[in-house]
């Protein structure tokens, strides 16, 4: 194993802004590229918000008062794509850039300069995609999840479509590639599969299921293209083809997908919770079975998202099932997170605050997940607020809450200082609480009938809309706090220790803070 | 602060903490019950509706004992987590303990949850079978969604019917209409022409689509069924109470998704031959003035 770098410092010129812009976009660092991914995530966080934004303004109460039901549609569109592609998953690629040659005592990762085109992929397939948005005919209208036959009544918009969900597909499958082989390869003498820390684990297996589903979507988009442009009739009943394939074919990707914006987040949650209770991880080896398990069925629960389109019975039968049995591996990572804060000695910094968090409402989101697995009740779930509540709750106090906790965990580590502590709390607090205050009512919306996607609803679901709607707000501009602190950070602060915490464990903590641009060039030893 | 935080005993700091979190907890409390007291609360729907059909009323029973199950094992979980997380801290002077395995606690945890799953899955199970025989059906409707409107065909009957958002509803769904939507009755959820059916009587219905994905969905009556164009679903009913029922289009289908309703009246036989007769004639005599334009 080489431990030689080429150090890149003195070449070219090295002064004025040209040289700066040139520096990051030709970095193959793993520290820089890992922190254009978390610096381009938490914009596009503000771009997506700003769609939600918009969305819960109209939805404040019944009438048309700001958009058109084709602008919202748009926006509903927008804001799925772009916080799933645009915001989630940069920001664990960034987690995984900075911290896994940090863990595994890897010098950077494996394929640099793949690392350099896979992040830079990123901005021009974002920018694709918001530049339909102001094409003849107005951007992509029919939800993330892209349904044909009212996806192909898309606009100028659809191919463009396409081409940056390619992109993007391309992008994380390089981002991946570069993930398995550095974990596969680079590792520290002595750290053998069994001794990574969890968060590596959680994203050697992200990374394959990433290789696994974004080939999938890849295909099932260049289908409806072909389909629109080229007279196939992959999806056209009329031509022998089914739509329902394509829900199919979407879900065998969109299923996984939802894994690998999950499975990190476990990574994270999994480092923190150890340090701020001062006591190992309980079970490892059944964490990183549970993953495993998750992840393999991951891939055979694709039509719990289509119970209502008219599977076969047995098939219903097959899906309802398998989906019940995720409940198993989840909770056993549930119940070990808890049983590593039992009889632990545990403080409260906003890393943990956030950590805990996650604990609590991802599981009320899990409780949900169970609900609708349930086939006969889903056929009352399906494609109402009870599913958008549901999902939101795994994904911003579950995948958000995770990066937002990991972020706090390690800017000390990134840029050397401590964050403002008293800040962070405010964040943290305001964030938990309009989070719910946003997405609670939500359950209530859908179960007493009112469906997603819709600009304008019936006057019985005002109370609940205002109520999502104000909490929408308050955490929307909650995040505004974190842009500050963040900010604030980098610039100064109380000098952070290289442990920065009390015992954390990993060798990301046996280099400086900030951590020095090259790190590892000789291998760690690992006992 | 922190200086004089640490010089205080540790009880003493461990007490004005859980103070703090009891004040947080009176604050969000007090706002609640502020909001608790407006007169609209006691209009608000919380939970799913039972229903009117005996698959609604199976459905519902499911949902609730999956949502106790839920609420059980939240209890214990949730207790869990907070008797640790006041308990086990360090400003309370907790000392870690270092373990890191416990295989019998590990294996209790793995096969208790997959029991329960068990016990939910019979039930599910049975539910499942039972909706779907759509056999001995008295009366069959064609369902066709299209952009945006629902067509109905009762297809022994001869009477078919295309039903769409009532005009009220729509004139004031018009952005800038400057109409309070509280002012209609059944904003968004009225339409020109109800589908009627009688009580007591399993119906068949048929969806399919025209143009892109629909789905014809009715909370009350327990179904919520996809229209996919070229293909079509099956699904039953029967209901067991008279009344007017109503549902939305639950499948993204473009600008007016928001602007199909369906609406379901649910009447005494007689009431229903009535209404078959009077559609019948309205459609021979719009036949004849075809005829006679023609």
């Amino acid at each position: 194993m080489s431990s030689t770098v080429i150090d890149t410092h003195a070449h070219g010129p090295s002064k004025g802004v040209w040289a700066w812009i040139l520096r990051w976009i030709t970095t193959t660092n793993h520290k820089d590229i890992g922190t254009l991914y978390l610096c381009f995530s938490l914009l596009m966080l503000f771009v997506g918000g700003s769609m939600a934004m918009l969305i819960r303004a109209e939805l404040f109460e019944p009438g048309l008062q700001f958009v058109k039901p084709e602008f919202y549609n748009q926006m509903i569109t927008g804001h799925g794509l772009i916080m799933v592609f645009g915001m989630m998953m940069p920001a664990f690629a960034g987690f995984a850039n900075w911290m896994i040659p940090l863990m595994i005592g890897a010098p950077d990762m494996a394929l640099p300069r793949l690392n350099n085109w896979s992040f830079w992929l990123l901005p021009f397939g974002t920018g694709l995609l918001l530049l339909s948005f102001f094409m003849p005919g107005g951007g992509p209208a029919a939800g993330w999840t892209m349904y044909p036959p009212l996806v192909l009544q898309t606009g100028d918009a659809f191919p463009f479509m396409v081409f940056a969900v390619h992109i993007l597909g391309v992008s994380s499958i390089l981002a991946s590639i570069n993930v398995i082989v550095t974990i596969l390869n680079l590792r520290a003498p002595g750290m053998t599969l069994l001794k990574m820390p969890l968060f590596v684990w959680t994203w050697l297996i992200t990374a394959y299921l990433l290789l696994l589903a974004m080939p999938v979507l890849a295909g099932a988009v260049t289908m409806l293209l072909t389909d629109q442009f080229f007279g196939t009739s992959f999806f056209n009943a009329g031509g022998g083809g089914d739509p329902r394939m394509f829900q199919h074919i979407f879900w065998f990707f969109g299923h996984p997908e939802v894994y690998i914006l999950i499975l990190p987040a476990f990574g994270i949650i999994s480092e923190i919770i150890p340090t701020f209770a001062r006591k190992p991880l309980f079970g490892y080896s059944a964490m990183v079975y549970a993953t495993a398990s998750i992840a393999f069925l991951s891939m055979v629960v694709w039509a719990h998202h289509m119970f209502t389109v008219g599977l076969p019975l047995s098939g219903e039968m097959f899906f309802m099932f398998s989906t019940m049995l995720i409940a198993i591996p989840t909770g056993v990572k549930i119940f070990n997170w808890t049983a590593t804060m039992w009889r632990g000695s545990m403080t409260f910094e906003t890393p943990m605050l956030f950590a805990i968090a996650f604990l609590f409402l991802f599981t009320l989101g899990g409780f949900s997940g169970l609900m609708l697995a349930i086939a006969p009740a889903d056929f009352q779930y399906q494609d109402t607020y009870f599913v958008v509540a549901h999902f939101h709750y795994v994904l911003v106090p579950g995948a958000v809450f995770a990066a937002l906790g990991g972020a706090y965990y390690w800017l000390p580590k990134w840029t050397g200082h401590m964050y403002d502590e008293t800040l962070g709390k405010w964040h943290f607090w305001l964030s938990t609480i309009f989070v719910n205050v946003t997405f609670f009512p939500q359950h209530f919306l859908g179960l007493a009938g009112m469906p997603r996607r819709i600009p304008d609803y019936a006057t019985q679901f005002t109370d609940f809309n205002m109520v999502s709607s104000i909490g929408a707000f308050g955490f929307g501009l909650s995040q505004l706090i974190f842009l500050y602190l963040v900010i604030k950070c980098i610039r100064g602060g109380e000098k952070a220790t290289d442990k920065v915490w009390e015992q954390p464990i990993g060798l990301e903590w046996t280099v400086p803070s900030p951590a020095p641009y090259h790190t590892f060039e000789t291998s760690p030893e690992i006992q | 602060m922190r200086q004089a935080g640490a010089c205080r005993p540790p009880t003493l700091r461990f007490n004005s903490l859980i103070m703090k979190k009891i004040g947080v907890f009176a604050v969000v409390a007090i706002a609640l019950g502020v909001a608790c007291a407006s007169p609209a609360w006691s209009a608000l729907q919380f939970n799913m509706p039972y229903g009117a059909t005996t698959e609604s009323h199976e459905i519902y029973r499911l949902h609730m004992l999956i949502f106790y199950i839920c609420v059980a094992i939240g209890i214990i979980v949730y207790g869990a987590m907070i008797y640790a997380i006041v308990k086990f801290r360090k400003s309370a002077g907790a000392k870690p303990a270092q373990f890191s395995h416990n295989t019998r606690m590990e294996v209790i945890w793995t096969v208790i949850p997959a029991l329960i799953l068990v016990a939910m899955a019979v039930p599910s199970a049975k539910t499942l079978v039972n909706l779907a025989d759509t056999r001995n059906s008295k009366i069959t409707i064609k369902v066709t969604g299209s952009q945006w409107q629902w067509h109905y065909d009762y297809l022994d009957e001869g009477v078919s019917f295309y039903s769409r958002l009532d005009r009220k509803s729509l004139i004031a769904s018009q952005p800038g209409s400057g109409i309070d939507p509280a002012s209609i009755k059944n904003y968004l959820l009225n339409v020109n022409e109800p589908v009627v059916v009688p009580v007591n009587t399993k119906v068949r219905l048929l969806v399919t689509g025209a143009d892109v994905i629909h789905s014809w969905w009715v909370p009350d009556l327990g179904i919520k069924k996809d229209a996919i164009p070229g293909y079509v679903n099956e699904a039953w009913f029967t209901a067991t109470k008279e009344g007017t029922y109503r549902g939305q289009c639950a499948e993204l289908c473009g600008v007016g998704h928001a602007y199909m309703p369906i609406v379901v009246r649910v009447t005494s036989m007689q009431d229903y031959q009535n209404w078959l007769a009077k559609m019948r004639a309205r459609s021979a005599l719009s036949a004849a003035q075809r005829a006679n334009g023609g």
